[in-house]
């Protein structure tokens, strides 16, 4: 794993399990997550709005 | 049932689960199912998924009857539940197939489910195509319809549709084709087996069917896994159908969700109801212990308002509800106006553990009302008015 510092704050991540794609610019409003927010602010207990899925099973998009 | 020939080669080979009314152990189906799966004789014959493990007597006739002296070559799991690969490992030992294909997703759960060796399983992305003699298949991952291994196949040159679960009903029927029993009965049940099963992942139904627009695809057939199979223009009128359930619009339309001990929630439900239908709004009373919660969540899926009611019971709710609430909130409902009421003898938790729920499913929530012990007339005069006030919030909605 790269250090935080030198990721994109607005880097995608994508569902390994279901395929959403997470995506910084728009947040997870349904979550009360605000746009802007990069995925390594997301809180730990966030789950994939679409299947459940812990951010272990999110990986960055190519 | 015999197998038929759906078009020249290509046949369902499914079973019909006449009996079945326990579907999958949380909904009820009052008509019974079908496992549907298909062969395609070809220069490879190819087999589309197989039916639950304890049709594999019918599997068996089936295939011998269509098969003749040839052998099953290349077989196809769309996904992996076990009421469509229940005689998978079967088959596999029996025919010993060339090839096993599946999506991505799918090979981790036939690993997780079968524990195999040595089967000759080969991963299909999305736009994969395998040449089948005179046939091609195509396959689209459906992720999350409902399951992550979730594939549907295409064949271009029958303009035939195998999509699994997708566009599914539990009817167990004589007829094959949906042009062959009665549309509003057939409607219903693809309602049911939607609001049970694949409304959570509306998302992604709505992401599926603009892809499909985007492929281009001509659909002649769309073959299911459950139920009554489409032809014709029934395709277009079944992905019309999922493109609407899909976008939850709700109808002016409310249901009232309830259990009581002492029957004084039962009778503010019943003010709330005439408040509501006063209004013009129509509303389905539905008491936990004469409904089955699947048979709650059809209501559900089409109405504007739900109304949760239970007394306070050990500081909280009837644990009838409390099974209602949990099994609803998976299903993540969409577009709702939520209220509570429920009667209360001390402690009075009820409705704030009521309306927490319809929070925790991001329903717009307006006021409950509580009664000590047993409604008096303005208690239920207020229960009447919460009724219209909600009617005139499902009013706002609708526009």
């Amino acid at each position: 794993m790269p250090d935080q510092k030198e990721r994109d704050p607005m880097q995608k991540y994508v569902c390994e399990i279901c395929g959403y794609v997470y995506d910084p610019e728009v947040g997870d409003p349904d979550s009360d997550i605000p746009a802007g927010t990069s995925f390594d602010d997301l809180p730990d207990d966030w789950t994939c709005p679409i299947c459940g899925a812990t951010k272990e099973s999110f990986v960055p998009e190519d | 049932m015999k197998p038929v020939e759906i078009k020249k080669d290509v046949y369902w080979i499914g079973a019909v689960d006449w009996n079945r009314r326990n579907f999958h152990g949380y909904s009820v189906a009052p008509m019974g199912t079908t496992y549907n799966n298909y062969l395609i004789m070809d220069e490879k014959v190819t087999l589309v998924d197989t039916v639950a493990e304890e049709f594999w007597g019918t599997l068996q006739c089936n295939l011998a009857n269509v098969l003749g002296d040839r052998k099953i070559d290349y077989i196809v799991v769309n996904h992996l539940e076990p009421d469509h690969s229940g005689c998978l490992a079967k088959v596999v030992e029996k025919y010993k197939p060339e090839k096993i294909y599946t999506s991505p997703m799918g090979q981790k759960a036939m690993e997780a489910h079968f524990h195999y060796k040595d089967w000759p399983v080969e991963v299909v992305p999305t736009g994969s195509e395998i040449n089948i003699g005179k046939r091609t298949l195509t396959f689209v991952e459906t992720r999350m319809l409902h399951w992550p291994d979730a594939m549907l196949t295409y064949c271009p040159e029958e303009k035939i549709a195998f999509t699994n679960d997708a566009f599914g009903q539990n009817w167990a029927t004589s007829e094959r084709w949906a042009d062959e029993v009665d549309r509003a009965k057939l409607e219903e049940l693809m309602r049911f087996y939607y609001a049970n099963i694949v409304l959570p992942y509306s998302p992604v139904v709505l992401k599926t069917l603009a892809a499909l627009k985007e492929m281009n695809l001509e659909f002649d057939m769309i073959c299911p896994d459950h139920g009554l199979m489409f032809r014709g223009d029934d395709c277009a009128w079944a992905m019309e159908k999922y493109q609407q359930y899909a976008e939850q619009k709700p109808k002016n339309r409310a249901v009232i969700i309830y259990d009581t001990m002492w029957h004084s929630t039962e009778k503010m439900a019943k003010a709330v109801a005439a408040g509501l239908a006063d209004e013009g709004v129509s509303v389905r009373l539905m008491s936990m212990k004469s409904n089955h919660h699947s048979e709650v969540m059809l209501e559900v899926f089409d109405a504007a308002a739900v109304i949760v009611g239970s007394p306070t019971h050990n500081n909280g709710i009837l644990p009838l509800m409390a099974d209602m609430l949990t099994y609803m909130k998976g299903l993540r409902p969409q577009n709702k106006i939520g209220s509570a009421i429920g009667s209360f003898g001390w402690s009075g938790e009820c409705v704030k553990v009521l309306t927490q729920w319809l929070e925790d499913m991001s329903m717009e929530v307006v006021e409950p009302v509580k009664t000590k012990f047993v409604p008096d007339h303005d208690a239920m005069e207020k229960c009447y008015e919460q009724g219209k006030a909600i009617a005139a919030a499902v009013k706002a909605k609708l526009g």
